[in-house]
């Protein structure tokens, strides 16, 4: 029998405003097993959690009840301070009767009433808990960074200068990502390459990265410290080891109208590419869909040229399979389609673009070489209208948009208006906005300059249509502090278009099993106490996949993602997750059941040998888990028909017991 | 005379990932439902045995809900779907037995969906509360 101690929670106000604690410590104090009772402010408080351990040597306590918040939120904190008491960390079950019941009702009797309950049921499972002990696991003291833009950039390098091997996977032919697109950067101005290329270079040359570029990952198994990851290298038809990047192949591809998608499809690239010239690795790639070798067998113009015989026609796409302790999601976003917005005329003039065409159009290295042309007719343009917020904060348009603020665009369509006044003072410029949010470091003061000094023009209000009228474009919108409608005939539009995670995001959270909300953004393991981790061990959040952000915001994430990441790879081992299956071998018959259903593999069998009643040996099948693999979801035991598995931490029994005290 | 107004008991077996931390979120939320629904918390859905759910029922439960993952985001990669078989045979066997199939639920509520499963939770307290009393399975000598 189990001497048990039930400690009831206050929480401040928070439990004891809807649940009578003294009354749910009295009600718990007759349960089987319970020896000791009682109730106190805040029991994860040092305090509260000193009186737990003196609870324990007073009334040689053999299992513990807190009735508190959610087990999620504090059960590792209460299992510390069971071992403190030099109990088994595993003796201690949590009754949630915060977050499920005392936030979610508001009657002081029902609440109390659900309490009981809830803590009845924890002290029936804690009658029946067994001491566990997790077993050890080596770590594998590498990292993958999935995505190498600035976020993946920053995470792997802080993770190598500690140290340790980091791999980046980029599916692109560079790294550098959306940032390497950019023209200047808010709130300082400072040119986005000036201060991009050079960590660029840091990666291609640090001894202890090693670059992945134009592949994906296309399998992952394992867990926390023991990840194996399958990388798919997409064939370049380039032998990466050989291209130097001189471009002679470039220069002399005849096929020479494939759009360029790195400035957004408004130049041509050729069929044979180096994406821009400070790209890392600097090795050309072939487009297969574009070039005439691949395509008919006829050219191999780029092979003749090519003096160190890099080009390989016969490459195919190769499968890698690396081991790593941990794994850094850093896949970033995208702008969303302009499809739906049709009432901006995107697709009808080509004088309406995004605000990262626009980012290539001023770029010193795009289309037109830095000089702000329209794109249909290359002339300047006198009246540019931005229009924020197309496809953010849409609550009422989710079908098009998305209902969050993309949080970017506010600043940079100040930093566009600001930049295009600087350079071109006779332009107009206006800017239609619902809200204009400011909350970061210096960047209020950036958005009044742009109003102040600049003369941009601000309208608080939405766009309602675009018309294209001969050489202009016809905004109709509304002012609504002058509460009138304004029509303005603009050269060229900038839509400040709503960003959405990367495509590959959804695939890969279901390869890595972390979780994403329903805007398929990855969650984190706590929105405020651990925002870089994910949910599933050994996976971590860097930048923009996890939710919109900036760039200053960004490169703080990837530093504390790395710092995470550097914590875990500096242990040389890991304990393990004792709530394992396990098998009665006196029950088992050998049936592959189990086996069938268990997503790890984790489970094995063996003949072995059974002294029968009769003194004879019989030889039997039995199954056998690995608790190193195993990650304890039970579906095993669901499945065994002869009842011999079970899940620690989570018997059947426990279960029933669980069960049979709610239903009492 | 009064009529004493019928609180159902409702049993809803959460998964550890993602329902048990939707019904955490609620919580933060301060999303209302009816004290009727009593969570027990396990890895995941595909640890629910059938034997739970009888045990229910036999007790005096008048609805169960089952809750997990939404398809595809299993923690445990596919256990979710398991459950979904596991439980579409037992709730048509139950329906046999005279328990209604309005009382056995599996609702997907994930990590992200606090107002889903206070919604999920007050929608199946109101059916069951609708359908009276479950007598079916019940062991009366449990009555006390």
């Amino acid at each position: 029998m189990q001497r048990i101690g039930v400690f009831v929670c206050w929480c401040g106000s928070n439990i004891a405003g809807t649940v009578d604690v003294k009354q749910v410590a009295k009600a718990l104090e007759n349960e089987p097993g319970v020896v000791y009772s009682t109730d106190y402010q805040y029991m994860c408080s040092q305090a509260g959690q000193d009186m737990i351990v003196n609870a324990v040597k007073e009334h040689r306590l053999t299992g513990i009840v807190v009735c508190s918040c959610s087990p999620r939120m504090h059960e590792q904190t209460f299992r510390k301070t069971a071992a403190k008491a030099g109990l088994n960390p595993y003796m201690v079950e949590i009754a949630n009767i915060r977050e499920q019941c005392s936030w979610v009702h508001k009657d002081m009797i029902v609440g109390t009433e659900k309490a009981i309950i809830l803590g009845k049921a924890a002290v029936a499972k804690v009658n029946l808990n067994a001491p566990l002990t997790p077993g050890e696991s080596p770590v594998t003291k590498r990292a993958l960074v999935i995505g190498g833009g600035i976020a993946g950039i920053q995470t792997a390098l802080d993770i190598a200068d500690a140290g340790f091997e980091v791999d980046i996977v980029e599916k692109k032919p560079t790294i550098g990502g959306k940032m390497a697109q950019l023209d200047k950067t808010f709130p300082t101005l400072d040119c986005a390459a000036c201060i991009l290329t050079p960590k660029m270079v840091d990666v291609a040359q640090h001894e202890k990265i090693r670059v992945f570029s134009f592949s994906e990952v296309s399998e992952v198994s394992g867990f926390v410290g023991n990840f194996e990851v399958t990388i798919k290298k997409k064939a370049r038809y380039v032998k990466e080891d050989i291209c130097t990047g001189c471009g002679a192949c470039v220069d002399k591809c005849p096929v020479k109208k494939v759009p360029n998608e790195f400035n957004l499809g408004m130049d041509n690239r050729k069929a044979i590419y180096i994406p821009f010239a400070q790209a890392v690795p600097k090795v050309a790639t072939i487009d297969p869909n574009a070039c005439n070798m691949l395509k008919a067998g006829k050219c191999g113009v780029c092979s003749k040229v090519c003096t160190a015989g890099a080009i390989d026609y016969t490459q195919k796409d190769e499968l890698v399979t690396e081991k790593y302790g941990a794994i850094v999601v850093a896949t970033g976003f995208e702008p969303i389609s302009m499809e739906k917005f049709d009432e901006y005329a995107y697709s009808q003039s080509k004088d309406v673009i995004t605000s990262l065409e626009f980012e290539r159009l001023t770029n010193a290295a795009g289309p037109t070489q830095g000089k702000l042309l329209r794109p249909s007719d290359l002339k300047h343009p006198e009246k540019i209208v931005f229009v924020q917020c197309v496809g953010s904060r849409c609550a009422s348009c989710a079908e098009k948009g998305k209902e969050y603020c993309s949080k970017i665009c506010c600043m940079y369509t100040a930093k566009h208006a600001m930049l295009t006044r600087d350079k071109y003072p006779d332009t107009d410029v206006t800017v239609f906005y619902i809200d204009v949010r400011t909350p970061g470091k210096n960047f209020d003061e950036f958005y009044r300059r742009a109003t102040e000094d600049y003369g941009v023009k601000y309208i608080k209000g939405m766009v309602g249509k675009i018309v294209p009228e001969g050489d202009k474009l016809h905004v109709q919108g509304s002012d609504l502090i002058a509460n009138e409608q304004v029509h303005i005939d603009a050269d060229l539009v900038v839509l400040a278009a709503a960003i959405e995670p990367d495509k590959s995001a959804r695939p890969l959270a279901t390869m890595l099993t972390a979780s994403m909300d329903t805007n398929d953004f990855f969650t984190e393991a706590h929105p405020k106490l651990r925002p870089v981790e994910s949910p599933t061990a050994g996976v971590f959040l860097s930048g923009a996949c996890q939710g919109p952000k900036d760039i200053p915001e960004t490169v703080s994430q990837a530093g504390a993602a790395a710092a995470k990441v550097i914590g875990l790879l500096a242990k040389d081992k890991l304990l393990g997750n004792p709530c394992v299956a396990s098998s009665d071998e006196n029950m088992c018959n050998g049936c592959s059941s189990c086996a069938n259903v268990c997503p790890y593999g984790a489970i094995t069998y063996e003949d072995k040998e059974f002294r029968m009643p009769d003194r004879t040996i019989q030889v039997r099948r039995i199954a056998k888990v690995n608790p190193a693999v195993c990650q304890g979801c039970g579906c095993c035991t669901v499945t065994c028909p002869s009842g011999a598995m079970d899940l620690r931490g989570f018997t059947n029994s426990q279960i029933m017991a669980e069960v049979d005290a709610i239903c009492k | 005379m009064q009529v004493k107004e019928f609180k159902p008991l409702i049993v809803a077996f959460c998964c550890n990932w993602c329902s048990y931390a939707g019904a955490d979120l609620a919580g933060n939320n301060r999303a209302d439902y009816p004290a009727d629904v009593k969570i027990i918390r396990l890895p995941c859905s595909c640890r629910v045995n059938p034997m739970f759910i009888l045990k229910a029922f036999q007790k005096g439960a008048d609805g169960v809900i089952l809750c997990g993952c939404l398809p595809g985001d299993c923690h445990y990669t596919s256990g979710n779907y398991y459950t979904r078989r596991r439980m579409a045979m037992l709730f048509s066997m139950l329906d046999f037995l005279g328990i209604e199939r309005e009382r056995t639920r599996v609702e997907w509520v994930s990590a992200a969906e606090g107002a889903k499963f206070a919604a999920t939770m007050n929608d199946f307290v109101a059916t069951v509360k609708a359908l009276g009393e479950n007598k079916r399975l019940e062991d009366l000598r449990c009555k006390k």
